[in-house]
């Protein structure tokens, strides 16, 4: 499970400082903000803009065009569910549905009290291993109802999916 | 004794199987019997149903192991993997296992053979030879090298590359750039992550060349998120050839700079178009723009731009190296060389099949994959990803060829093949086509915007039954102005897998089973 920092406009500014000198520097900065915080809080925007000398709303435009950007924290663990054709293939969707009631959590949306995040997710690439996901970053493959249950325990106990 | 080398493959799909624990559990296994063995983390094969898939170097040869799991390995050991001992998980001499030997590796010649990151074994295997003859003949003479070997477009356009370069290398411009599209984004394709993850030299090779011919000293490689370890493999890569003089200036003293860096995408599938792309890297929404003017002429920041598919740049090496009229020679028809085909969804043996082109598509699902998973029968295979076409058993002669799969009203895409068994409901495929451009539309033209939310409705009123005769006239019309009026493929070719389905599986849209000898 990710660790973040909290919000700090210092800290946020010297991430911006590190990326600004790139060309199309926004979208390395919005992953390093995110990856910092964990989401990217709407003080970042005029933060960026001011540094990258852009409008705040073009750099709303584009902190809300892609889909991996959050301006919510995530839950404290992410399960992102690929949700593409071929694992619909090996019954993906089914395995979605199951996934949901384990988790107690609806696909799109993280749980009330901020355990877990389920999210879709269009293609790893794991499409010879399917049904795949992403789970707190960390790859997995031929995924079943079992490991479904593996993870609602792990998860209850405070631990990482895989950890022994 | 030699201490006997060990392979465990580090790829993405490897690692989801279990391949790290496998690999410490081997750490542990060896040491406890006082061995030292050198374990290697070479990318995959690409025989993904094997992965986890151990090798063993053994005088005869490579010989595997797979599908290893963790608990397998103290056993394996015991039953002499070291000396390729037999055992039921061993699969025999990796190198003649007939789903590799009937392929023709040309541009994953050394994926899954060698250690990734190791430079020493890319030029032992035959690297940097490509890079070396380009600069020997001069940047004119490579791009007609890429032009003579007919290399079209990997991404599914099937432009033929060298006439890009071409393009470019014309261009009037201070700074001309190398754009490698790796935003990889069609369900049942990884040819670009394997390539990243079991031999990215081959790429940085093939952009160099490319900088090289056209006269472009940065580039830039566009990935994504959703290929966080390709992103890592590919970041060191970057920094080793950079401190072997292979990146930088003056590359192997040939006065010619060139450097590239990485970019991350964030989830957009319209980001994998190649505007959109080029929006994205500026920094910007991943809207399409129109075209004219082509990347050519004005791409990244407004500068003449080679924007090519991550396949495309990574098989330059070996043309420039073996020559453009040898890599013409595999093939058919304008479909010249070979493609890699990745055999995915529900099949039983799904992976990496390189082959030329002119393969029929029953050969690639039934003899080289095995069939379905699940061992129910083939229904459906949808070819080129979101945007290509649910092809039934009754096309299954078609030859993998981009002229041949067009005249079905199909396409080879990017080449990957999803394989559905028998309980696929065909409507909800359609409708999810419709559902995933509604998700992933740019917004920027009206058909793909606001045709593939209409589409979803209309869809769900046909299935319900709701005027069911009207709506398909609709869903129909609907398809036609999103093919001919969008601004690219997103919008323009979501109607292929909608009405692939709608006219090769009727039933599953409320109407009566057509007959077979209506079929053709």
């Amino acid at each position: 499970m990710a660790v973040y920092e909290d919000w700090s406009t210092e800290r946020a500014a010297q991430v911006i400082g590190e990326l600004r000198h790139l060309e199309g520097a926004t979208m390395p900065i919005l992953h390093a903000l995110q990856e910092t915080f964990g989401f990217v809080p709407d003080p970042a925007v005029p933060l960026i803009a001011e540094s990258l000398n852009l409008s705040r709303a073009e750099v709303y435009g584009v902190l809300t065009f892609y889909h991996d950007f959050r301006r919510e924290p995530p839950g404290r663990h992410v399960v992102k569910l690929c949700a593409a054709e071929a694992c619909q293939s090996m019954g993906g969707k089914a395995l979605a549905d199951y996934a949901e009631d384990k988790l107690g959590v609806a696909m799109g949306e993280t749980s009330t009290d901020g355990a877990i995040t389920l999210e879709p997710i269009y293609c790893l690439g794991l499409c010879a291993c399917a049904p795949s996901a992403l789970v707190d970053g960390q790859l997995v493959g031929r995924l079943d109802p079992q490991a479904i249950d593996e993870m609602a325990d792990a998860f209850a106990a405070g631990k990482s999916f895989g950890d022994a | 004794m030699k201490s006997p080398r060990i392979f465990v493959p580090n790829d993405a799909t490897a690692i989801a199987c279990g391949a790290d624990r496998v690999a410490h559990k081997l750490e542990k296994g060896l040491s406890a019997r006082g061995v030292t063995a050198d374990i290697t983390r070479n990318g995959s094969r690409g025989l993904f149903w094997l992965e986890p898939l151990i090798e063993v170097e053994t005088e005869k040869g490579r010989v595997g192991y797979g599908p290893v799991t963790p608990g397998d390995v103290e056993e394996l050991l015991h039953a002499g993997l070291l000396h390729g001992g037999e055992h039921p998980l061993c699969v025999g001499l990796v190198d003649e296992i007939p789903y590799l030997k009937k392929q023709t590796r040309l541009t994953f010649a050394r994926v899954g053979i060698i250690d990734p990151l190791s430079l020493t074994d890319y030029e032992a295997h035959g690297g940097y030879r490509g890079l070396k003859r380009a600069l020997e003949l001069g940047p004119a003479a490579t791009v007609e090298e890429v032009v003579e070997s007919g290399l079209r477009g990997r991404g599914g356009a099937g432009f033929p590359t060298g006439i890009k370069w071409r393009t470019v290398a014309a261009a009037e411009a201070d700074q001309r750039y190398i754009v490698c599209n790796a935003d990889e984004g069609d369900s049942g394709t990884f040819a670009d992550r394997l390539i990243m993850e079991a031999d990215p030299f081959c790429l940085i090779e093939g952009m160099t060349i490319a900088g090289f011919a056209v006269g472009a000293t940065r580039g830039y490689v566009y990935s994504r998120s959703e290929y966080p370890l390709s992103f890592v493999v590919m970041e060191k890569a970057i920094e080793k050839a950079r401190a072997a003089g292979l990146l930088g200036k003056n590359i192997l003293g040939s006065g010619h700079d060139f450097d590239l860096e990485m970019r991350m995408g964030a989830g957009a599938y319209v980001c994998g178009e190649e505007t959109a792309l080029l929006e994205s890297l500026e920094g910007k929404r991943g809207l399409v723009r129109a075209k004219p003017p082509l990347p050519a002429h004005k791409g990244l920041f407004q500068k003449p731009t080679v924007i090519n598919n991550l396949v495309s740049l990574a098989t330059v090496p070996v043309i420039l190296d073996k020559g453009g009229s040898f890599y013409r020679d595999f093939g058919m028809g304008r479909s010249r060389g070979t493609m890699p085909i990745q055999l995915a969804g529900n099949i039983k043996y799904g992976g990496l099949f390189e082959t030329a082109f002119g393969i029929s598509l029953g050969e690639l699902v039934n003899d080289i994959g095995g069939g379905t998973a699940s061992g129910r029968p083939v229904r459906a295979v949808q070819a080129g990803g979101p945007l290509g076409a649910y092809m039934p058993v009754s096309q299954f002669d078609t030859p993998f060829d981009y002229e041949a799969f067009a005249a079905k009203d199909a396409l080879i895409g990017h080449g990957g093949i999803v394989v559905f068994d028998d309980t696929v409901d065909m409507a909800h495929m359609a409708r999810f086509a419709m559902e995933f451009c509604a998700h992933e539309s740019c917004g920027k033209c009206t058909p793909c915007r606001i045709g593939s939310t209409r589409g979803v409705e209309t869809l769900d009123k046909v299935v319900t039954g709701e005027k069911r005769e009207q709506n398909l006239v609709l869903l129909r019309d609907l398809c036609h102005t999103m093919k001919l009026g969008s601004l690219c493929a997103l919008g323009g070719f979501t109607p292929y897998p909608v009405l692939s389905a709608l006219n090769h599986f009727p039933e599953d849209f409320g109407a009566a089973p057509s007959l077979p000898a209506a079929a053709e």
